[in-house]
């Protein structure tokens, strides 16, 4: 059945925000045929711009789909999003300077340039490069899930609406670059924040108001937390419990350890203009963590009121169907356009992002090493627009499970980046081959972990979930698979680098040195004196 | 002169100490998995992850100013 008022108002909303892409071109103008200027904004974001940017790229419209999904569907084990976003900005606040600082200092433009400078070894950085490129595309094809669900929450199906949203999306990527996305960022994030505070406060009204109650929002928050059955509001005590405290908080750990691996957000980091950018945004970008929980609690909300899993959908149909359920259609319309243009914004960034590691660490290092700052843009632009054709045609043809399957993996492959970029910050003391062989192991017992986890209720079922089963001294430790993997690649690289340290296998030439990673400028020397 | 720009370094490196907290407080799950005390029917887990939320970006703040 289509919804004509929401429609209208999202395509308004939609039209606007293509409008903003093209004209993104002409702010802060810079070269757009050089790849620091297409690619990383010309690395002049400030903190504002930067806050938009970051909060548009992290929290992507799957996140705002899958997360209440996952409460709804599973309950109180969704949370852990909260205590992944609330830890994962000290990290930022520790490492994400020093990475800022070295690939400033050396003009490095992807995570894979900064490990080949500092390690001197191709193949780690080709591994790197792949394993960012390969955990993207599944991402890329889940924020078009993410526009899929709330177009046919509006009664549209079929997949030329999909396609016109991605060629519009490729189109302004190709001629803008990052600046379309941290623009468009400004909306996004503006929508997002308007739907969710009119929605935590008018969905706790209407449940109050349909249960019998006075019809305040405080009553409502009552209702709803007391109609939650306990097996989904708590935890479960147990070790070997899937919905545990120990896979509640390893896969917090994980993913907070794994989130800023991702190349779209290492794109997101350099593209600012100075370290003290980046650690101010680890102290404010925690404000979107607190939506990402309020959007949590619509998983809840949307149980207590009724919704029902969608036959397409399952349990990602939960805050779809609850909009459709409490709101007038044309905020409807409202909240469904800030979840699509919350897809594009996150889909721009993550197809630069794997467009330059490309164009750096595969094109330029292996087929064309004297090409041109030139030719890497226009490289980087084509690739652009390959990485979004084939997130789309991943869409099209393949079911969904698919691509929920292998972002799942790229999570656990991601996070076997870790050792190489962050370890490789601090010191030089890993070596070259140990970083590689722990990655190998890591990425093997990772999907393996993963592919043997059944579906629930299915035996002999693969990719079920990403927590891992498992089974030591007689007992079992339900954990998220990636840092179980990351835990064994972490061991691997610390003995082999003794070993092979010990045997002074050759570690190759860094490029880098001590002073290249602080951002600050040192302490004056005189004004010490003088105190 | 030397010892003491990095004695003063130093001394800035144990504020990075407060950086762990939000660490313990919310990986630690048994010490929020319950119920109770509730904050206007809102369980306990629920409320205390959301003030984890201020507290953690309230220390990352302290951080920035005093390392600045």
């Amino acid at each position: 059945m289509l919804n004509s008022t929401a429609l209208i108002v999202f395509i308004v909303l939609f039209a606007f925000v293509t409008v903003l892409g093209f004209i993104a071109a002409h702010w802060r103008r810079g070269d757009l045929n050089l790849l620091h200027e297409w690619g990383l904004g010309g690395r002049r974001f400030g903190t504002i711009v930067t806050w938009f940017l970051l909060g548009g790229d992290l929290y992507t419209a799957y996140t705002f789909i899958a997360v209440p999904a996952l409460v709804f569907g599973a309950g109180a084990i969704g949370f852990f999003a909260m205590p992944y976003t609330i830890v994962v900005y000290p990290l930022v606040f520790l490492f994400m300077p020093r990475l800022w600082a070295v690939c400033r200092k050396h003009g490095y433009v992807t995570p894979s340039d900064f490990v080949r400078g500092r390690y001197d070894s191709h193949l780690l950085a080709l591994l790197v490069a792949l394993t960012g490129i390969l955990a993207t595309m599944p991402y890329i094809a889940l924020q078009l899930v993410g526009i899929e669900v709330v177009l046919a929450a509006m009664g549209i199906t079929g997949d030329w609406p999909l396609i016109i949203a991605f060629v519009i999306l490729a189109a302004y990527t190709y001629f803008s670059g990052l600046r379309a996305p941290a623009l468009i960022a400004l909306v996004k994030d503006a929508l997002i924040y308007i739907t969710v505070i009119v929605a935590i406060i008018a969905v706790p009204i209407y449940i109050s108001s349909h249960t019998g109650g006075s019809g305040n929002v405080l009553d409502g928050y009552k209702v709803i937390f007391s109609k939650v059955p306990p097996a989904k509001l708590f935890l479960s005590s147990s070790s070997s419990s899937a919905v545990g405290y120990l896979a509640f908080s390893t896969l917090a750990l994980g993913s907070a350890l794994a989130l800023f691996m991702y190349p779209h957000s290492i794109t997101g980091v350099l593209a600012s203009n100075s370290g003290r950018v980046i650690r101010r945004n680890a102290a404010l970008l925690p404000a979107y963590s607190f939506i990402l929980g309020l959007i949590a609690l619509f998983g809840f909300m949307a149980l207590v009121a009724g919704v029902k899993p969608n036959k397409a959908f399952g349990a990602q149909w939960a805050v779809p169907g609850l909009f459709v359920q409490v709101f007038p259609s044309w905020f409807q319309g409202f909240g469904f356009a800030a979840i699509a243009i919350g897809a594009l914004v996150p889909a721009s960034i993550m197809s630069i992002a794997a467009a330059n590691l490309f164009t750096r660490n595969i094109y330029k290092e292996y087929f064309r090493p004297n090409a041109s700052d030139r030719e890497e843009a226009t490289t980087s632009k084509l690739v652009s627009l390959l990485v979004k054709a084939g997130a789309l045609l991943f869409i099209i043809l393949l079911p969904a499970t698919y691509a929920i399957n292998f972002q799942l993996l790229g999570g656990v492959w991601i996070l076997q980046t870790f050792p190489a970029i962050v370890f490789g910050l601090y010191t030089r003391w890993f070596h070259r081959w140990a970083l590689i062989i722990g990655w190998l192991v890591g990425m093997a017992s990772g999907t393996w972990m993963a592919y043997v986890t059944p579906q629930k209720g299915v035996p002999n079922s693969h990719f079920g979930s990403s927590t891992y089963m498992l089974h030591l001294f007689g007992h079992v430790f339900a954990g998220y698979a990636a840092l179980y993997a990351f835990i064994l690649n972490v061991a691997l690289a610390i003995v082999l680098s003794l070993v092979f340290n010990l045997v002074h296998l050759p570690a190759g030439k860094d490029q880098t040195a001590d002073a290249d990673f602080t951002d600050e400028a040192p302490v004056p020397v005189v004004a010490e004196a003088a105190s | 002169m030397e010892n003491g720009s990095v004695e003063r370094h130093g001394a800035r490196r144990l504020w990075y100490l407060l950086l762990l907290v939000p660490f313990i407080a919310t990986l630690w799950v048994p010490f929020y998995a319950g119920p109770d005390p509730k904050l206007g029917g809102i369980p306990f887990f629920y409320w205390y992850q959301f003030l984890w939320v201020i507290l953690s970006a309230v220390l990352t703040a302290v951080v920035y100013f005093a390392t600045k």
